[in-house]
């Protein structure tokens, strides 16, 4: 039980079973492909590869072994992307569940956030071209309809007469389907709200994003291009650390700020003030005025998700 | 289930953390209050640390120019007739003197003559605009950047909007996302 360092995850009965009872189905499938690569790639280390191979998941992993793993990725993209990188893995803040409200009534569907986002997180920027906020324009007469919107707006000037902006991003469901759909555990919710991805167990099946009500997980269906000169150094090994080729990525409330009591990039960036964020349970902060204060709603109610996103109409 | 150590000294830590800032001297520029006071009873001029408020270049102190109190009486203007031209807030019988002090030139006044300077002007814009100063002071109205837990760069209202022409302007958006069947070209 000491090796369960890091807990964000309820382990279920089942996996503690397999954990107990060694050597499991997956320790003999991964040794056995460990040896398997090994004979088959010539001129790599055989000790890493194996090493990587066996690695346990995230939350099974001593406090050394993670750090020693986080170090052996600065390094590596240190070298990669020619500055310090530093690769954090910040633990959530104890008493703090974060929740998010957006302004409907102030959004003006200018995409500042879209790019905030894009380089404060690293995504990579095209071919894939991925995207974590994307910005839907709808109909005034309509209300929220997502039959009548479309992200593909691109007039002189935004807002445009008769419409209004809904950007739409990870929700942070208290009951996120994208979880439980996970088939080797690779996202998870946190203590904090935040739901996370390990990029390094992730095996790419993309349950998630067909699970995601709200299309809030992307894909990254080739290499990832993220020009080393936009690289973004402060990173988090859950958050915006770069991503393989073949995983799956989503907002995170850019934990690698939030943790550490910073707003996030697209709050700050936002020119109208539409973008509220803070800690559920302290009845002073922003989000909690705007729940006490105006109207407020979740996307897609009815699916039970329970989003820690909230949209709101200050006017 | 036993709880390994560094969960423990997490919040222990966490724990001295916020504790120091108590210890603290009250307004010492590290000091990140843990427990706001209850935001809508503090006024939040203690609180702010706003950017200045957006000046034409060369045009403050006011008192460079205007030495003494002027004549009040509504006018066109021969110099300051750009300011003038843009002036769409309120009634069109909205005039300099409504919101500038006559006598002390450096300084806006509030209806009860009260003087204010010009890093506390949403004391003046909040006797029309009540509701909107009202969320302001909590964050919900406006914006705010630095910590979401400690110290903050709040914004004043003049920073976003241009007090003589408040009305928000139409920008130019930033480019759409590339369509799915025309990724990889």
């Amino acid at each position: 039980m000491s090796q369960h360092d890091r807990l964000p995850i309820v382990q279920d009965a089942a996996e503690g079973c397999e954990a107990a009872a060694p050597p499991s189905r997956r320790d003999f499938l991964r040794t056995a492909a460990a040896g398997a690569v090994i004979a088959a790639v010539s001129g790599c280390k055989p000790d890493a590869v194996v090493e990587e191979l066996q690695r346990r998941h995230l939350t099974e992993l001593s406090k050394d072994r993670l750090q020693e793993m986080l170090g052996k990725l600065e390094k590596k993209w240190s070298a990669e992307y020619g500055k310090d990188v530093k690769v954090g893995l910040r633990p959530p803040m104890p008493g703090v569940n974060f929740a998010y409200g957006l302004d409907l009534s102030r959004c003006i569907g200018c995409r500042r956030c879209v790019y905030a986002c894009v380089k404060e997180n690293n995504q990579s920027r095209k071919n894939p071209q991925i995207q974590w906020i994307r910005v839907l324009q709808m109909d005034k007469e309509r209300g929220v309809s997502l039959e009548h919107a479309t992200p593909y707006y691109n007039p002189e000037k935004v807002p445009e007469p008769g419409h209004f902006y809904m950007p739409v991003q990870c929700q942070q469901c208290r009951h996120p389907p994208c979880t439980k759909v996970c088939p080797v555990k690779a996202t998870w919710k946190e203590p904090d709200g935040i739901v996370v991805i390990d990029y390094d167990w992730c095996i790419g099946c993309r349950c998630c994003t067909a699970a995601c009500p709200y299309g809030a997980r992307k894909f990254n269906w080739a290499e990832p291009k993220l020009p080393a000169a936009e690289m973004n150094p402060v990173t988090d090994y859950l958050g915006n650390r770069p991503r393989p080729m073949g995983v799956v990525e989503k907002c995170t409330f850019c934990l690698q700020r939030t943790r550490t009591g910073r707003y996030p990039a697209c709050v700050e960036i936002c020119p109208v003030g539409a973008r509220k964020f803070g800690n559920l349970l302290d009845p002073e902060s922003e989000i909690r005025q705007v729940m006490d204060r105006k109207r407020v709603f979740v996307f897609k109610e009815e699916l039970a998700t329970e989003p820690q996103f909230y949209y709101f109409y200050a006017t | 289930m036993t709880v390994p150590s560094w969960r423990v000294a997490v919040p222990l830590a966490a724990l001295v953390l916020l504790a120091a800032p108590l210890a603290a001297p009250a307004g010492s520029p590290t000091a990140a209050p843990p427990a706001k006071a209850p935001a809508a009873a503090t006024p939040p001029a203690q609180d702010i640390q706003a950017e200045p408020p957006p000046f034409s270049e060369g045009i403050f102190p006011c008192s460079q120019c205007h030495g003494k109190a002027g004549d009040p009486t509504p006018r066109q203007l021969a110099f300051h007739d750009d300011l003038q031209a843009e002036l769409h807030h309120g009634p069109p019988s909205r005039w300099c003197l409504d919101c500038h002090d006559n006598g002390k030139r450096d300084f806006l006044h509030l209806i009860n003559g009260k003087q204010i300077p010009f890093t506390e002007s949403y004391e003046l814009c909040g006797q029309c605009h009540g509701d909107k100063y009202r969320d302001w002071k909590v964050g919900v109205h406006g914006k705010r950047t630095g910590m979401w837990n400690g110290k903050k760069t709040y914004y004043l209202c003049v920073n976003c909007h241009n007090p003589h022409n408040p009305r928000f302007k139409a920008l130019k958006p930033e480019p759409p996302p590339v369509k799915p069947q025309e990724q990889g070209r």
